[in-house]
């Protein structure tokens, strides 16, 4: 009985056609970021219409075409490119001081126990304190200018990249660095061949999170006076009474961003193959 | 030759591991040390591998003082500790980075070749079963050439059939070189299929307690009588080194003890 059931079954599997095959594997791959797209352009298309049925009048959330001409509006400008540029600029900047710095800190704190005793408290009550806190003070002391946007930046790049550093190196298993002291590795040799990779998984987490927060604060940094940047556009749209331009400059924010990261995500994904996670294989996307 | 002097270890928690233990060792010899659980068999290793310091007495290998891992001794753990961001043959090559390229591409071909992992050279260590990665490591250890190479349980997390399969394997891989083998482990099988000498070890602290001899020509058959006698006698000496009362040793059934632990 059971096999008169399972016989057509199999038949049926052997009877695709390789093309078939092919395409359903095709279908596979897309199927996924397709799918993170429905909700989004489905909310998007919903209230296009309710806009458009008159059922709001759409003054203060813009519908999603008066959003993109605006967008458009401002690219033929030129305007869009500045402030693009102006805002990259300082998260790159803000961005690479901040891991330089994590990095470095956080790496003689979890590599040497007696510097972490002595320097990881004072960093950690710092890490504390509100990072907006920070804003006045660094105005007095760098000026309004790029200088105090990109020190404000750095600051909140450099606690999720000093803290990821430091627990990664410090929980890097004895067993493995014991295979280094065996092949007699000089301190360097061992940073460089046993620590180093070993804390690469959780370095590239710490700097997606870094980023992220380097995001985050362009925005505080933009909204103490700047004369050009997507803070810009969100101070001067709300100034103005233009939701549009404040909506058009959220979702540029929101491209940035997702773009960024996903950039960092391709870069160290080929040094990261030899992972054996739960998802080290099928989470990258 | 390697020669242990009344060495001794007592940790900073105050555990007294390891007292005065000396032995020395020709190159080339087999040692197996056996004993009951803290007994200090991995404590005196891990001295002999310069990982760890003996508080007292000294470890010395050609007349050289080892209290730092030196370049003649090599060390094989019990679990393979193969480096997860490194492909196979750049595992078994990690100790060669003085060689030029091409050079340790040679020895490291080779060494693949001699464990029987040609096919893997390329794969992730996450993509070998147990004892592949054990070769891989038994590979690691053997191609810089130690004079000396530590054992530490180095098969007791693998299947029986595995188990052995590595203990022939291990063998003939000594015969190309013949370096000293100094193994600790818990398998009494293990002991007298591989050793020259077996030294038994009582615990607390963990001193030396007999030394057998096998005298039995390699290859050994594990289900002769001789090979059976030479079980019983490290068994007896087990049971004694930790006071049990066995009255009559020869009439002690050994299957069920196969492996001691």
């Amino acid at each position: 009985m059971a096999m008169t059931v399972e016989l057509p079954a199999l038949e049926r599997t052997e009877a695709t056609t390789p093309e078939t095959k092919a395409s359903s594997a095709r279908l596979r791959r897309y199927a996924g970021p397709a799918l993170g797209l429905l909700l989004p352009v489905g909310l998007a298309l919903a209230w296009e219409i309710a806009v458009w049925a008159g059922l709001s009048n759409g003054r203060l959330v813009p519908p999603p075409t008066k959003i993109f001409a605006t967008m458009v509006e401002l690219a033929k400008s030129g305007e869009l490119s500045r402030h693009i540029i102006a805002t990259l600029s300082r998260v790159a900047s803000g961005f690479v001081i901040g891991v330089v710095a994590g990095t470095l800190f956080g790496a003689i704190s979890g590599y040497w126990g007696l510097a972490r005793r002595l320097l990881d408290p004072t960093v950690q009550a710092l890490r504390a304190i509100p990072s907006i806190a920070w804003v006045p003070l660094f105005i007095l002391w760098l000026g309004i200018f790029e200088t105090s946007k990109v020190a404000l930046i750095a600051v909140g790049v450099f606690f999720p990249v000093y803290l990821g550093v430091m627990g990664a190196i410090s929980s890097v298993d004895r067993k493995i660095v014991e295979v280094g002291r065996t092949f007699r590795l000089s301190g360097p040799a061992m940073i460089r061949r046993i620590l180093l990779p070993a804390v690469l998984p959780a370095y590239v987490v710490a700097l997606r999170v870094g980023l992220g927060l380097g995001w985050m604060f362009v925005v505080a940094a933009e909204f103490m006076g700047a004369s050009e940047g997507l803070g810009y556009l969100l101070i001067d749209g709300q100034q103005l009474g233009k939701p549009a331009q404040i909506v058009a400059a959220i979702v540029i924010f929101a491209i940035l961003g997702k773009t960024t990261d996903w950039l960092i995500e391709i870069a160290t994904a080929p040094l990261l193959r030899w992972q054996d996670a739960f998802g080290g294989r099928s989470g990258a996307a | 030759m390697l020669a242990l002097d009344r060495v001794g270890k007592t940790y900073p928690n105050g555990v007294h591991a390891l007292e005065r233990f000396s032995a020395s060792i020709k190159l080339g010899e087999i040692v197996a040390i056996i004993g009951g659980s803290g007994c200090g068999k991995s404590t005196l290793l891990r001295a002999i591998a310069g990982l760890d310091r003996a508080t007292t007495g000294t470890v010395t290998l050609d007349d050289i003082a080892i209290t730092a891992p030196h370049a003649k001794i090599g060390i094989i753990f019990q679990e393979p500790r193969l480096l997860p961001w490194l492909s196979v043959a750049d595992n078994i090559g990690f100790g060669l980075s003085e060689l030029s390229a091409a050079a340790r591409r040679e020895k490291v071909a080779r060494a693949l070749d001699r464990v029987g992992l040609a096919d893997k050279a390329n794969a992730w260590p996450r993509e070998l079963s147990g004892g592949q990665a054990q070769r891989v490591a038994i590979a690691r250890a053997l191609v810089p050439q130690p004079e000396v190479l530590l054992l530490d349980e180095p098969f007791s997390a693998l299947d029986a059939f595995t188990r052995r399969d590595l203990q022939d394997h291990l063998l003939d891989l000594w015969n190309d070189t013949r370096p000293t083998l100094m193994l600790v482990t818990h398998d009494v099988d293990e002991a007298v299929v591989l050793a020259d000498r077996v030294l038994v070890m009582r615990p607390r602290p963990g001193r030396l307690f007999e030394e057998i001899k096998i005298n039995l020509a390699r290859p050994r058959d594990r289900n002769s009588p001789h090979f059976d006698n030479f079980k019983r006698r490290v068994l007896t000496a087990l049971d004694r080194s930790l006071d049990r009362n066995v009255p009559d040793a020869d009439a002690k059934s050994t299957t069920g003890e196969a492996m001691w632990w």
